[in-house]
């Protein structure tokens, strides 16, 4: 399917969505509450068919929080991107799609231990990395390392 | 008189019982521990723990400028060192559109594919060695130890090399360099077939590979399996064909597909693209043009704001490189997408119902390097 046709039918999807500009893939910044039923819209439908999640990221901008999700198709051979974004930093929460692709089981546990974020329905949420008392979440702006206070 | 207490009895059979494989245990080959509950010696179900050596490169990135994070991707999966690192050279390449030299896109492709091959030959030499074959690991070793001697008269060094830079190369090859390849092909043509008399026909190796396992092809997609294990599930997803950088757009060669998707399909992959590595680089070797080892880079790097996307072939799978910057010397995010991480997410699936002594073979098959999953 080529670039238009999939930007048709995703806002058709959600209108909600916002394209974004991106000079690689197809980009869109999606409401948190419509994640869900897009991505389960993307995995279902025949004609789109993104069966395979290549990446999924988590990003602090510094004032909110966000996750990038890199989708493709093996049928159709398209690629999308979709991305989510909250400034609630004390209580950041998405919708897992752990349940759509399964390489997001540990993707997503990664974004919880290092960002904090947590993704409502994932079925073992727990720190993949550091330990379970670890305190405080290394990948965001506002870290500070008590410990460890070499700046580099 | 005394009462007779009938206790229950458990016979071991029935019972489930966690037993921890590793942090130290050697078929893991690093320190990953995986949890198993056992019924017997049936695998019921499997918990990875990971993290005994994350360093936070992700984070480290976000306080170097490109030329020093390229040091850094050496240390994630050491046996594709040059590989990991071409995915950042091309990453700020293309961002910053520098075409390189043609010289160096040929050296780039022969050094990639003899990573290949060194890291194909160390997981044989280990896989044949986790399964009982010791003669595996010798035979394994002497002959990668020609492609470390081939590098470290080049670049210095036997691991970790950083010899990639952002728009070329750290310093040009040197003069033996083409007549040492070409030495090494003609050897390992003939060594590569005692691979195979060793192993690969071996009654006992395929009675514990065959059947053991099994990965549908839709399970490797949903799991997002890449690489060698995705491609043993015949599963075409080799980066090298799908979205080519260097020049594997230009030379020919034949990816790797096998039905099978158990354990030996996955063993069979990696030893047919050892043949495959030969064959590019046969083609490369005798016609490398002369020029520049480098194009022109300024001193100070800065990529255009915006996000990148680059992906790269490595010996586990696909490493996806995500990197948003805002303009500055150093990225906003850097994301590392690493094969041997999303290839671990499926242990647990392939494994079930498998004896214990399997999950060795299987573990094995998958080709996890430690620190590419915890980087």
């Amino acid at each position: 399917m080529d670039a238009e046709k999939l930007t048709e039918k995703i806002l058709a999807l959600v209108p909600e969505a916002a394209p974004e500009e991106n000079k690689q893939f197809i980009s869109f910044l999606v409401p948190a509450d419509k994640l869900k039923y897009l991505a389960s819209q993307l995995r279902e439908k025949k004609e789109l068919d993104f069966d395979f999640l290549f990446c999924l990221t988590g990003v602090d901008r510094g004032t909110d929080l966000g996750v990038v999700y890199h989708l493709a198709s093996t049928t159709h051979q398209h690629e999308l991107v979709l991305k989510v974004r909250t400034p609630d930093r004390e209580n950041p929460v998405f919708d897992t799609v752990s349940d759509l692709w399964k390489t997001a089981d540990f993707l997503e546990r990664e974004v919880w231990d290092l960002f904090g974020i947590r993704f409502r329905g994932h079925s073992d949420l727990r720190r993949i990395f550091l330990e379970e008392d670890w305190i405080g979440y290394p990948l965001r702006k506002d870290y500070k390392d008590d410990i460890n206070i070499v700046e580099l | 008189m005394k009462e007779v207490i009938n206790l229950p009895v458990h016979s071991i059979e029935e019972e489930e019982y966690h037993i921890n494989m590793g942090p130290q245990h050697p078929s893991t080959h690093g320190v990953l521990r995986l949890v198993v509950t056992l019924q017997g010696e049936i695998v019921k179900k499997l918990k990875p723990h990971c993290g005994y050596i994350h360093r936070g490169i992700e984070k480290m990135c976000e306080k170097d400028t490109y030329p020093q994070i390229i040091h850094l991707t050496d240390r994630m999966d050491y046996l594709s060192a040059h590989i990991n690192n071409h995915g950042v050279c091309l990453l700020v390449e293309n961002a910053l559109q520098i075409e390189v030299p043609e010289r160096v896109k040929y050296i780039r492709t022969i050094i990639d594919e003899l990573t290949r091959i060194q890291s194909h030959q160390l997981w044989w030499a280990s896989f044949g060695m986790d399964l009982g074959g010791l003669t595996c690991f010798f035979y394994g070793l002497r002959d990668r130890e020609k492609i470390l001697d081939i590098w470290e008269e080049s670049f210095g060094s036997r691991l970790l090399h950083s010899y990639y830079t952002p728009g070329g190369l750290m310093q040009d090859i040197h003069p033996d360099f083409q007549k040492k390849v070409r030495e090494f092909l003609k050897y390992f043509r003939k060594k590569i077939r005692d691979f195979d008399r060793i192993l690969t026909g071996n009654v006992i190796f395929r009675e514990r590979t065959c059947g053991i396992g099994y990965m549908s092809r839709e399970t490797a997609i949903n799991y997002g399996i890449t690489g060698p294990s995705g491609r043993g599930s015949g599963w075409s997803c080799d980066v090298r064909k799908h979205h080519p950088y260097a020049l594997y757009d230009k030379v020919e060669f034949r990816e790797v597909l096998r039905d099978e998707g158990d354990t030996y399909g996955r063993y069979m992959v990696r030893m047919e693209e050892m043949r495959e590595s030969m064959h590019i680089i046969e083609q490369l070797i005798d016609n490398i043009p002369a020029g520049d080892c480098s194009a022109k880079m300024k001193a100070v790097l800065r990529l255009p704001a915006g996000e990148y996307f680059q992906r790269v072939e490595t010996a586990r799978g696909e490493l996806g490189i995500y990197c948003i910057s805002d303009g500055n010397k150093t990225p906003l995010r850097m994301k590392f997408r690493t094969p041997s991480f999303i290839n671990l997410g499926v242990l647990d699936h392939i494994s079930r119902e498998m004896k214990i002594a399997d999950l060795v073979a299987i573990g094995g098959s998958l080709d996890l390097v430690i620190p590419d999953i915890d980087r």
